[in-house]
């Protein structure tokens, strides 16, 4: 089975899950046999991805994609890709243009069994694959343009980009039910060409790791004296619901005063974040970290009592899997797709301040309660595993190609 | 009687504070010193000022001094500024003493730490204008007579405060919608007290020097002493004082040398010397030389900032009440720890810079906090200075041996 891969970023040069989930999903193809030929639209050293052929369709160095906003769609003007500059590489646009001719290139000399294309960043190019060699074609979607944008309208020309890819596509991917539904009742996609695949984690490609109370006087100190932490680890945009995760904790404060909320992560709302605490008055129990990496990232799970994941949309959310494995207990918000797979975690509408700031007084004043929600939840995560997803992949490939073969 | 010309300068730096996270909370707690060349660096700013100003414009003084027997000036230095000159540069503490020794160069009294205290907490605020009267005894040998609030931040209650502490002479913002028909030239006694007098300042005349002197776009530019003499003595026409208050640093850092700032200061006060019915007053000179000329009532508070002339560029949005609030809530434990160091940080996190570098201010007034801000936004300031804090409350706690890390 050759795959065509094409993908916008791979750890450690990801900005989020994206990334990891294509790492992921590619490694665990490849130990089941599959060769992958990965296209990314920049070019760096990925450690320990040996496992398949990396394509730098650019000399971009990693950072400078970040700094346009790695999955942003606000700057898109151009509707028509072969209107774009081709001289720069200043713009999204311009970047995935260099990215389709590229991959128009590359197919001259290869031959794909299938085109598996990660998202609206890349379905341009897949799109032109599948026109190019005849193979079928896989989207895969990750997050939709109405999951970035939160509860705003999108960008029209993304939503469209999406919308001519999504009926192009010979098979579409999920990764929930969520998404799905989006896919459906937003594109007006049928259903039965959507199938849902939820992601995994994997716990054995975590460094050794393990924390240490001593890098953390301060909240230590704060969850000796019965505090408990609340944390969330994601970048603050509309789209991940902190303005409504703030309003419950200054809600859950009222009802109870031992609170620390840990906001761990950085992006375009984090003014607007900072200013709303102050205005609700508990600016001294919420911390703001920063971007953070490495240990600082595993540490924040460690830290956690309670992990929230507030998102307005958010068709998986890998960062509760991670949660779980830290032994965190876990509220996740209904429009998050994790929960579909998650069942030992509270859940709530992510307006719903009230009951959030019930859930997490709830989990702070009863022990027993909370040993429950980690523990389950704990048990419950490592049942996931991307060797099933892969598995599911390869039985939607070999779907395909017996289609073609009729 | 000659017209008397009252220049007052104000001496003073804070310590800013370094990005300071919430991860270095409880395991690093130098909040002030960076080593590194961004301008949160507060050694490499003195240095940089003191270059540029400091020094510089204490030698005009001095030269100005021996020059013109009836030159005076008053002046005002934070314990912030006097504890960072002891430390980087020394030398101009020297030569401010040398001024102070003319006789004829006053200092006034006012917070040790440049705080806002007096809102806040009595105590506080005693206890700083205390440690200033100590140190400025101790080290220029002199006892202020005359008294400034931070930012020029007065009202009724702090005139009544200063006179029942036998000042003889308190300073404030000549501000139109308090003075409404009356002139900032005379002298005038606050309401509801016994001694104390009342300066204020001539802020048309003052900000001609310290905002507009190296304004291109301003009809008048470039102002020379001449005509800066014609409008001083335009104003006083009738009456007897005219009050240039402003930052010592307008000479040399506001206004660079280039600007032509210091040609001009020792121009117009060498012509302003030079005239028959002029002269030199100290604050506490000019108060005892006039009677009052009416009462003045300023029942709210008004300071010498931005198009308000309130409190609003220190405590104006909700970060900044919030951190007043989380700051002063501290008093009771920090203080009767007496643990020195830890009493210290927390007075020099009072200094109201910091709180101004919050300010969300953006229009007219929004270019001059950017101007004095160092960082990058108000709310990077606004996280240093929380983390900072949630340090000072680990300090407690530990010093106290007691819970109360969170408030």
């Amino acid at each position: 089975m050759n795959i065509l891969m094409l993908g916008w970023e791979l750890p450690p040069h990801n900005s989020g899950g994206l990334g990891v989930a294509c790492y992921h999903l590619s490694k665990a193809l490849a130990l089941q046999g599959a060769t992958i030929d990965f296209v990314l639209p920049y070019t760096a050293v990925h450690p320990g991805v040996d496992f398949m052929r990396v394509h730098n369709a650019t000399s971009l160095r990693p950072e400078e994609r970040v700094h346009m906003g790695s999955y942003d769609s606000a700057g898109v003007l151009e509707k028509n890709l072969y209107e774009t500059d081709t001289e720069g590489l200043g713009t999204m646009r311009a970047v995935q243009r260099h990215y389709v001719d590229y991959v128009e290139n590359l197919v001259s000399t290869l031959t794909p069994d299938v085109i598996h294309a990660h998202d609206w960043l890349t379905m341009e190019a897949g799109v032109r694959a599948k026109e190019l060699t005849g193979a079928p074609l896989v989207v895969h979607v990750h997050a939709t343009e109405f999951d970035r944008s939160g509860e705003h309208y999108g960008n029209p020309i993304v939503h469209e980009i999406e919308q001519q890819a999504l009926l192009m596509a010979d098979r579409i991917i999920a990764v929930s039910n969520i998404t799905k539904s989006i896919i459906v009742h937003r594109y007006g996609i049928p259903a039965d060409a959507v199938e849902v695949v939820h992601n995994a984690i994997d716990i054995e490609s975590f460094a050794p790791y393990e924390y240490d109370k001593r890098d953390y006087h301060y909240i230590e100190a704060l969850k000796h004296e019965g505090y408990t932490v609340v944390a969330t680890l994601t970048r603050f945009t509309v789209q991940k619901g902190l303005t409504h995760l703030l309003r419950a904790a200054a809600r859950a404060s009222e009802k109870h005063d031992r609170f620390v909320f840990l906001l761990a992560g950085d992006g375009e709302q984090r003014d607007e974040l900072i200013q709303l605490a102050a205005s609700l008055g508990i600016a001294d129990k919420v911390l703001f970290t920063g971007f953070v990496r490495g240990k600082q990232w595993r540490d924040v799970y460690s830290l956690a009592d309670i992990f929230v994941m507030s998102s307005v949309s958010e068709p998986f959310g890998l960062t509760a899997l991670e949660a779980a494995h830290h032994e965190s207990a876990l509220i996740i918000s209904r429009q998050s797709g994790v929960g579909e797979v998650l069942k030992h975690t509270f859940k709530y509408d992510y307006w719903d301040t009230d009951v959030l700031a019930d859930q997490m007084v709830s989990i702070a004043l009863s022990p027993s309660l909370a040993t429950s929600l980690r523990r389950n939840v704990a048990e419950e995560y490592k049942r996931l595993s991307w060797h099933d997803v892969a598995a599911k992949c390869l039985g939607i490939y070999d779907h395909l190609r017996r289609e073609a073969l009729l | 009687m000659s017209r008397g010309l009252v220049i007052y300068l104000h001496v003073h730096q804070p310590y800013r504070i370094k990005p300071y996270s919430v991860f270095s909370v409880a395991h690093d707690h130098d909040y002030f010193n960076l080593r590194d060349d961004s301008d949160m660096n507060n050694e490499k700013i003195f240095h940089r000022i003191a270059e540029k100003s400091y020094r510089p414009m204490n030698k005009l003084l001095s030269k100005l001094l021996a020059h013109n027997p009836d030159f005076k000036i008053s002046l005002s230095i934070t314990g912030d500024f006097i504890d960072q000159a002891e430390t980087w540069a020394p030398d101009v503490l020297d030569d401010f003493r040398q001024l102070l020794a003319t006789g004829r160069v006053e200092l006034l009294g006012e917070t040790y730490y440049h705080s806002l205290a007096f809102f806040y907490s009595r105590d506080e605020f005693e206890a700083q204008v205390a440690l200033h009267r100590d140190k400025v005894k101790e080290l220029f040998g002199v006892t202020p007579t005359a008294f400034r609030n931070t930012e020029l931040a007065y009202n009724d209650e702090l005139a009544a405060w200063a006179d029942a502490a036998g000042y003889k002479a308190i300073i404030a913002e000549g501000w139109d919608q308090v003075l409404e028909w009356r002139s900032p030239n005379y002298v005038y006694q606050p309401h509801n007290t016994e001694h104390i007098r009342l300066l204020l300042k001539n802020y048309r005349l003052s900000d001609d020097i310290a905002f507009r002197f190296s304004n291109q776009g301003w009809a008048q530019w470039p102002l020379t002493a001449d005509k800066f003499l014609q409008w001083a003595q335009e104003s006083s026409t009738d009456s007897p004082l005219v009050n240039l208050f402003m930052d010592y640093e307008t000479f040399g850092e506001h206004q660079w040398a280039d600007t032509g700032i210091f040609e001009f200061f020792e121009d117009f006060i060498n012509k302003w010397s030079e005239q028959s019915d002029t002269t030199f007053y100290t604050v506490t000179e000019a108060a005892e030389t006039y009677e009052p000329t009416g009462e003045l009532s300023m029942p709210r508070t008004v300071t010498w900032a931005d198009n308000e002339r309130d409190l609003s560029a220190w405590v104006g949005n909700d970060m900044q009440r919030e951190i007043a609030r989380y700051l002063y809530a501290l008093e009771h434990d920090v203080v009767r720890s007496g643990d020195q160091d830890l009493i210290r940080d927390w007075r020099y996190l009072q200094s109201s810079d910091l709180l101004y570098y919050l300010s969300t201010k953006w229009l007219d007034d929004g270019d001059v906090h950017t101007y004095f801000s160092p960082y990058g936004s108000p709310y990077d300031a606004f996280l240093y200075y929380m983390n900072a804090i949630r340090d000072i409350r680990w300090r407690v706690m530990r010093h106290h041996d007691l819970g109360g890390a969170n408030g």
